[in-house]
This record gives C-alpha cells, structure tokens and sequence, in this order.
C-alpha cells in the first residue's frame, strides 16, 4: 500500500513539467509564473503566423519522415539476423549496434562534425542530421522489433518454401504481416525521438535550424516563451498520440507473434 | 561466395546484420576513430596544423578549469546516479510485485511517455518549478512554510541533478524491473519458509538477484549524462556548467575543435573507466556473497 502510494508520487513527479505546459500556454501573461491571470488563444494564433517556426517544423518533418523509415529498415535487417539462429560473433556485433543506446549523445555529435566538416570538407545539411538520428534510432527500433521477430515460428515459412515460394515471397507473404504492427510500432517511436532530438541536431543542423534547434534559440528571449509553451502542449499532445498508437501496434504486433507481453520499450 | 553465404543460416544471418553493421561502423567507430586523431592535432583558426602533438591534452592537465569541470561533471552525473537509481528501485519492484500481470504494461507506458516528449521544453518547465517565483516557492510561501524563496535550488548543481534524475528516471526503471521480473517468485517463498524475515528475505535474496538491472541501470544513466549540455546550460546558472558545455564552446564558439576533442576523448575515457571499476567491483562483490 505504502509502496503504491509511492509509485504514484513518483508519476506525479514523471508528469509534473508536462501538466505545467497547458496552463502556460492558456494564461494570458508573458511571463512563465505563477499566480495566473487570464485565459487567451493568442499564443496559439503567434504559431500560425510564425513562418521561420513553419520552415523549422517542415525541416524536422522531413528529417522524422526519413529517420523513421531507414532505421526501421536497419532495425529490421537487425531483428531478423537476431532472431535467427547462430551466425559468427553474433553478440558481439548486436552489441557494437546497440552501442549508440549508452553512448553520450555530444560525442556522438562532435565525431560526426569532425569527420563530416573538417575531414572530408561537406557542408553541413539535413542528410548529415538523418545520418546521425539513424544511427541513434536503429538500437531503439531493434529493441522494439526483436518482440515482434523472435519466437516467430519458423516453420511457417518454410512452409511456405516447401510449398513453392521463395525465400524472399516466403517472407514477404508470411512474416511480413506478422510483423506489421511492429514495424509501424518501430517508425514511430523513431519518428519521435528524431523530431524530438535536439543535441545532435544543434551541432550538424546547416543553415535552415531543426525545431528543437528553433525552440533553443526561441528560449532565450522572455518574450517569446508563451509561444513555446503554446508549441510545446501542441508537441506533447502530438507524441502522446503517436506513442499511444505506437504502443498499441507494439502489443498488437506481440500477440500476432504469440510471445506474452512483458511490457516496455527497451 | 553469393551461393555459399545464402545457403546456410550463419551466412544468411551475416549477410542480413551487415546494412545495420556497416552502417554503425561508418557513422560510429570511424568517427570515433576520427575524434580522438584529431585531439592529436591543432587548429590555428581556420588552419588545421596535422602535425602530432600532445600540446591539447596538456592544456587539459595544466588549465585548472578543465579538470574542474570534469570532475563536477563526474560528481553531477554520480549523484543523478545514485538519487535516479534509488527512486526508481521501489517503482520498479512496486510493477514488478504488486500490479496485476495485464496492468503492468500500462504502468510501464505511463512511466515512459514523459521521456519521450519535448526534452528542451521539459528542462525548462524545470526552471518554472524550482525558479525564484516558481512552483514550489510560490506554493511554500503560500501555505507559510518559508518566508523568503529558497535559492538553493535554482542555477546551481542541484537544480542540473534533480532536472537530470527527472530526464532519465525511465532509463533506471526499464532495466531494473526487467530484472526482477526474472526472479523466481518460489525463491522468494522457500526463502520465508526457511524462517527469514520479509526484510532478510529482500536483502539477501531478491536484492542480489536484481543486480544485473540495477547494474544495467547505473551504467544507462551514468554514461549519457556525461554528455548533456542543456540541463546545465539552463538550469546550472555560472557555477553549474559540466564538462559537455566545454565541449560545446570549443567546437562552435571558440573554433578550437581539436581541444573540444580531446576534452570528448578524457571525458569518454573517463567515464568508461568508472563504469568498468563499477561493474569489476560488483562481479566481485557478488562472487564474495555465494
């Protein structure tokens, strides 16, 4: 009972910022603080006007959209070798790929800067920030679609083989949608660490900023921070559909497999 | 060779691992490579000087700031350490052993859901709660507790490891209820039969066995906090900047990129030192136990 109490303190805690958002981005004052003074959309109105902001969320999007899709296939090709049998060095390789997972992300920012700028002379864009967001999504993506590969029973595509179809249909046919809901499971949680990344992206963004990178500079002007607030409920109403969803195909994509459901991401 | 490597399961399986494979050692171990070449090396302004030299890392050992930093940084990333790992154990085991198997996935949704929305916007709500006319001062003075706000929880080391214990809570969490969800719950019950206490019974048998999560969960949060910029750029005021605002500096503003690397270098070596200690000690203490 005691320890109940507690893990429900301990939420309150989790959700304490977040619950904060709303009721700045509502409050009719500049000034982030408490007592409250009045109720107003206009920071919500700023937003639609605000065409840096626009081509800052375009940006994000397009590096999401991307990132998502290449570290799910990456992902992909990871959790099916995983789910296979034996081949090689096979732990040591699945842990050199989970290695971004513990790795601190300045380092991971300032290797890629070194190499990409000051080695090999590239200017810095979009493609530099995917590269490294891939990178950094792969091991999440893989943790969430080693529930959906493993325990696939294999004789299910080979009996498909046997029963004349390739290797490849075999898995297209078969696997393939079994595992859907967990590669769409997989995008999304990608989809949301990228748009949501802002260390990497504040040292290998080019000209044009990402989002994050726009709210940082956004933040260190008073005036503007209402509106931040104002995105900033927009963004986490936004990830609580996305992870909903994403959860949802997860466990979907679990019972499909036949594996029980132990719960969590990683 | 294409025939060979697809028609056996090992072949198929490395012919599978390697776009992920390669991929990670391209765009990880060749810029780590990279890094810590280029801590050999100088920069002159614009001019990159290749020539070896060991000149960054004695800057490094002779300018007291830099050591400073690193070891404020290394004290901030062990007590974020300490306080998320001791906050999250009771959590974790509370999932783990008192919620019904079908809800423990929701409690572990409602846990990570903050973790992953809006990390900037998040660390700044921090400075709302602990500011001067923020949450908590606002509130205390309101029910008459304190007279004036307390001041020692904004813009200094504190407010860095309470707003980084926030950010990585789930981190310690995952781990440490995987592993307990592992124990064998007959364990728990011979353990009481053979007349220990509910208390002798979590020390000496359920404690032990979730070592592995709680060594999980020390090294998930005690190596990436190392390298945060933000918390201490917003939270940590003129006394609460961390190793990682070094580096940050000497890539952007300061154009001195080759000691913002070997600053990265000493701070990954570093850390990887401690957490290697932190595991030899507790394999050690473990086989010292049975």
């Amino acid at each position: 009972m005691r320890l109940r109490v507690y893990a429900v303190a301990y939420l309150v805690f989790l959700y304490a910022p977040i619950a904060l958002l709303p009721i700045f981005a509502f409050n009719d004052a500049t000034i982030i603080a408490f007592p409250l003074s009045g109720f107003t959309t206009d920071w919500f109105s700023a937003l639609a006007t605000n065409t840096a902001l626009h081509t800052a969320v375009k940006n994000s999007l397009f590096i999401a959209v991307m990132t998502a899709i290449l570290s799910t296939l990456l992902g992909m090709c990871a959790a099916r070798a995983g789910a296979m049998a034996r081949f090689p060095m096979k732990a040591g390789i699945m842990g050199f790929i989970m290695l971004p997972l513990v790795l601190p992300e300045i380092i991971v920012a300032v290797s890629l800067l070194v190499v990409v700028v000051q080695i090999m002379g590239w200017g810095l864009s979009n493609w530099t920030i995917i590269a490294a967001h891939v990178l950094i999504c792969t091991p999440f993506c893989i943790a969430i679609l080693n529930g959906a590969f493993q325990n696939l029973d294999p004789s299910m595509e080979e009996a498909a083989m046997d029963l004349g179809e390739s290797r490849f249909s075999a898995f297209r046919l078969v696997t393939l949608p079994l595992v859907a809901p967990g590669i769409v499971s997989s995008m999304l949680i990608a989809f949301t660490i990228s748009l949501d990344e802002f260390i990497i992206a504040f040292f290998l963004s080019g000209a044009s900023p990402t989002m994050p990178v726009y709210i940082w500079s956004m933040l260190r002007f008073p005036a503007s921070l209402p509106v931040v607030m104002a995105l900033g409920t927009i963004l986490v109403a936004l990830s609580i559909v996305l992870l909903t969803i994403a959860e949802i195909l997860r466990r979907r994509g679990m019972a499909r497999a036949g594996v029980k459901d132990k719960g969590g991401f990683l | 060779m294409w025939q060979k490597l697809t028609s056996t399961e090992g072949g198929r399986g490395l012919l599978l691992i390697s776009p992920p494979f390669f991929y990670a050692l391209v765009l990880l171990a060749v810029p780590l490579g990279a890094i810590v070449l280029f801590s050999f090396w100088t920069q002159d302004f614009m001019n990159l000087d290749t020539t070896f030299t060991l000149n960054n890392y004695r800057e490094i050992v002779e300018k007291p700031i830099y050591g400073a930093l690193l070891q404020r940084s290394l004290y901030v990333s062990a007590s974020v350490t300490l306080v998320t790992v001791l906050l999250a154990f009771p959590v974790a085991y509370f999932v783990s052993f008192h919620v019904r198997p079908e809800r423990k996935s929701l409690w572990l949704f409602l846990i990570t859901i903050p973790f992953w929305t809006s990390y900037l916007i998040r660390v700044f709500l921090w400075k709302v709660i602990l500011g001067y006319n923020g949450v908590i001062n606002s509130g205390l003075m309101k029910i008459g507790l304190i007279d004036e706000p307390l001041t020692f929880i904004l813009y200094n080391v504190n407010a860095v490891i309470i707003t980084l214990a926030h950010a990585f809570a789930p981190f310690a969490i995952l781990p440490i209820f995987v592993a307990l969800e592992k124990i064998d719950r007959s364990l728990l019950e011979a353990s009481q039969d053979l007349g220990e206490s509910k208390l002798m019974t979590f020390l000496r048998v359920t404690l032990p066995l979730s070592m592995p999560g709680l060594v999980a969960a020390v090294l998930i949060v005690f190596i990436p906090t190392i390298g945060d910029y933000v918390t201490p750029e917003l939270m940590g005021g003129a006394g609460g900047k961390l190793i990682a605002n070094m580096i940050q500096t000497q890539f952007l503003a300061l154009n001195n990129a080759p000691l913002g690397a070997a600053l990265a270098v000493v701070a990954m070596i570093s850390v990887t030192a401690i957490s290697l200690a932190f595991v030899l000690l507790n394999i050690r203490w473990l086989k010292g136990r049975s």
